[in-house]
């Protein structure tokens, strides 16, 4: 590790990994070396189910542009839902 | 350096060795073949794990004529790919540096114990594992050389610190037990040069011998040939340097 900077949540839904869905226990969110992502640095998202072994395991690597703007458009879009009556 | 007209072989495979707190671990190894007595070497694996790069570095540093000897430090982590292993260890914030130290003063009692080792061992890690070797080098007697690639949090701040990262690095180095190398990339966050610098300075201080190399126009991790941050010149010379150490200290 070199950052060291990282957040672990427990989140609820699914989760579709190399052998299918599989259900998701926690998110793990570092801002560290990622695995392929041509950064040096990228905001990485891990969502598991650490009960299930390492490889039950989604993963995305992030442009800090990147999840600025995801983390804007999550929110953008919970607020059309709540606006519309669905939440 | 190897002629056209030697005989080399070479054998790999993983074993197991005594790691911290009495744990078995495994460990990636590759040695010549021959009598020998040979040098050894400990690898301390980068970040993204005890992956293809060290395993093929395994292979680089038997080529080269050491025993090479590289534990896996998130064995207990679980198994998978590298990269889902590596990725566990990460969301917990990395692994315990007493831990660490001890795997790979256990890699350097194996290397020792080996017929055909001449019981000189070197360590040698980059990113989190120069971090990880230099703690080894600092905390623990057996290694006759060592040489960190931009090891990041080397130099640590109060802030820092916690149950798993009790000390900064850098406090361990009036016990540094051997030579060190240091090659760095200028243009590198994590350590940045002036983290390099501090560094040096507390060599000096100590005392130490210590050869650092600062590369203009790198980063941090210009040997990775798999990834944008290699610097073909840089990294042909910090091999070289790399190697001309190690005869130097470990023959």
């Amino acid at each position: 590790m070199c950052t060291m900077i990282v957040e672990k949540i427990k989140v609820d839904g699914s989760g579709r990994g190399k052998d299918g869905w599989f259900t998701l226990e926690g998110a793990n969110v570092s801002y560290d070396h990622p695995f392929n992502a041509p950064l040096e640095h990228a905001l990485n998202i891990d969502f598991v189910n650490e009960s299930m072994g390492p490889s039950a395991r989604v993963a995305v690597e992030l442009s800090e542009q990147a999840a600025r703007e995801l983390v804007k458009t999550i929110l953008a879009v919970l607020d059309q839902a709540d606006a519309g009556g669905h939440l | 350096m190897y002629r056209t007209d030697m005989y080399q072989g070479q054998l790999a495979e993983t074993v197991m060795v005594n790691g911290a707190n009495g744990d078995t671990i495994n460990a990636y190894m590759a040695r010549p073949l021959g009598a020998g007595p040979f040098p050894a070497m400990v690898l301390a694996h980068h970040m993204p794990g005890w992956d293809e790069w060290y395993r093929e570095a395994t292979f680089k540093f038997a080529n080269h004529g050491f025993v090479t000897i590289t534990p896996n430090l998130y064995f207990r982590a679980g198994h998978g790919t590298p990269e889902d292993v590596a990725a566990k260890v990460r969301g917990d914030g990395g692994i315990p540096d007493e831990q660490a130290v001890g795997d790979l003063a256990g890699a350097m009692q194996y290397a020792k114990s080996l017929p055909y080792a001449n019981g000189k061992v070197g360590i040698f890690g980059t990113c989190s594992g120069g971090r990880h070797a230099y703690l080894a080098a600092c905390r623990v007697q057996g290694f006759d050389a060592i040489v960190d690639c931009w090891g990041g949090r080397v130099v640590m701040a109060p802030d820092q610190l916690n149950a798993n990262f009790p000390v900064s690095p850098l406090d361990y180095t009036k016990d540094l037990s051997c030579p060190i190398l240091g090659i760095f990339g200028n243009d590198d966050s994590n350590p940045p040069p002036e983290q390099v610098n501090q560094h040096e300075e507390e060599l000096k201080k100590h005392n130490k011998a210590y050869e650092f190399h600062r590369y203009d126009g790198a980063g941090h991790g210009f040997f990775y040939y798999h990834s944008p941050a290699y610097r073909q010149a840089q990294a042909v010379d910090g091999w070289k340097k790399v190697f001309a150490f190690l005869e130097k200290n470990l023959s």
